[in-house]
């Protein structure tokens, strides 16, 4: 207990500050800034149509190892009324820049590798994932190990991010690659900065639009018993830098969840491994 | 005119606010006085843009070079800019921009004399991901304007 209190302590005295997208699904170009270690809580509320009321989470951390090679490590859980609370399991995933400059579309290469269980997090949606992944109770039994693959573009103009992935995933159980996408849109509400400090200037604040879905697998490719999501999501940087983040969503089909809210804090960590050395010395 | 550093093409861009190179001028006096003049501004460009630091600068393509800042001076960019330094700068670079152990100044003659607002930009937006500098394309222009704007006021 006071090793949590201490470390708490120690997070709120740390320099955090984010300039994050608003996104929940969707991965834009924009790599974690070398030596930096982000600690994000996303979250999502659903209640589908014969199934229980639920809330999926994840704890994330994420490192920048160089300008063009971010890693991140997720600890998801999730809880369902009237079943149950689990950890349902973690990923380890890592995202790759080949282009070492700016271009109209940049590419990043996403590798991931999980393993879970009765995931209700719902941090991409591929193949056929939709209403029916929610009627069966909580299993953690049943654990799936997935290598994802994405392809994110991502592009920047005039304050404008517009982001695209393409999602293949494979159960190395091996049931056939799925696939899905995500796409996003977002800017500031303003584009410079303010010359004095403010809590709620419009620059702080970031709005756009999310949509994703699954595209079915290899032996069914298309929009066939796939389910689709949309909504407007918006963030807001307080001045100690936290970024707390919603989203309502919306299923697009009867395979989808009606509704979906989603939303995530984070913090960002400047220099995280410098802390220790300037501790060391 | 073109000079070569570390295997890549630089503009010098001898002229820029150099009112002394102004053909006028330049018929007034003689090309055999002028050349010599050229010859020390290049060496002199180039042994700075071959410091550590300082190698960017033959990346800039002319016309990002020749970009000028909206709000070059302007006291209310740069109080903005010290902020926007504050969020995402002065952790690498330092509090005052002294550099760190690891990561170059921001009062150097190469950021402060020879690079142009422009550079800057150019360099903020596409970052030296080779050398550690990551992409600030995520800040909007104009706040990147800002930024430049706060960085030079410390000359």
């Amino acid at each position: 207990m006071i090793r949590r209190l201490l470390f708490l302590i120690l997070l709120s005295a740390l320099p955090l500050h984010a300039q994050e997208r608003p996104y929940f699904v969707t991965y834009s170009q924009e790599m974690e800034e070398p030596g930096n270690l982000e600690i994000e809580s996303f979250n999502v509320v659903g209640n589908p149509p014969g199934g229980n009321l639920f809330l999926g989470s994840n704890l994330e951390f994420e490192y920048g190892v160089k300008t063009w090679w971010t890693s991140e490590f997720y600890l998801d859980g999730q809880s369902t009324q009237h079943e149950s609370t689990i950890f349902s399991g973690f990923r380890w995933e890592n995202r790759f820049r080949p282009l070492l400059s700016e271009h109209v579309i940049n590419p990043v290469i996403y590798i991931e590798y999980e393993d879970i269980s009765s995931d209700k997090a719902l941090r991409e949606i591929v193949g056929h994932d939709g209403l029916p992944d929610f009627a069966g109770r909580n299993n953690r039994g049943d654990v799936k190990r997935e290598m994802e693959l994405k392809l994110i573009l991502g592009s920047n103009f005039k304050g404008w991010n517009l982001s695209e992935n393409i999602i293949a995933e494979k159960n190395l159980g091996g049931d056939p690659w799925e696939f899905g996408y995500a796409w996003a849109a977002s800017r500031p509400l303003a584009l410079a900065a303010k010359a004095q400090d403010c809590t709620f200037c419009p620059e702080k604040f970031q709005a756009g639009l999310e949509m994703y879905g699954g595209l079915g697998d290899r032996s069914s490719f298309g929009l066939h018993n796939t389910s689709h999501y949309v909504g407007p999501t918006i963030n807001w940087t307080a001045p100690n830098g936290t970024t707390l983040s919603f989203s309502p969503q919306f299923g697009l089909n009867d395979y989808s969840i009606p509704r979906l809210y989603r939303f995530g804090v984070s913090y960002e960590i400047e220099q995280f491994l410098g802390i220790f050395r300037r501790e060391a010395k | 005119m073109r000079h070569s550093i570390d295997g890549h093409s630089i503009e010098a861009h001898p002229t820029d606010g150099c009112p002394i190179f102004a053909a006028p001028f330049a018929a007034k006096v003689g090309f055999h006085k002028i050349v010599p003049l050229f010859l020390v501004l290049t060496l002199s460009l180039t042994a700075a843009a071959s410091l550590p630091d300082g190698s960017w600068l033959g990346k800039v393509p002319p016309d990002e070079h020749q970009k000028t800042n909206p709000y070059s001076g302007q006291p209310d960019a740069i109080a903005a800019g010290r902020r926007i330094y504050a969020d995402h700068c002065r952790k690498c670079h330092g509090e005052n921009a002294e550099g760190t152990k690891k990561r170059p100044p921001l009062r150097s003659d190469i950021v402060q004399q020879i690079a142009t607002d422009g550079d800057l930009h150019w360099l903020l937006v596409n970052g030296y991901m080779k050398k550690g500098m990551p992409s600030w394309s995520k800040l909007p222009d104009p706040q990147l304007w800002q930024l430049i704007t706060y960085i030079k006021s410390l000359r």
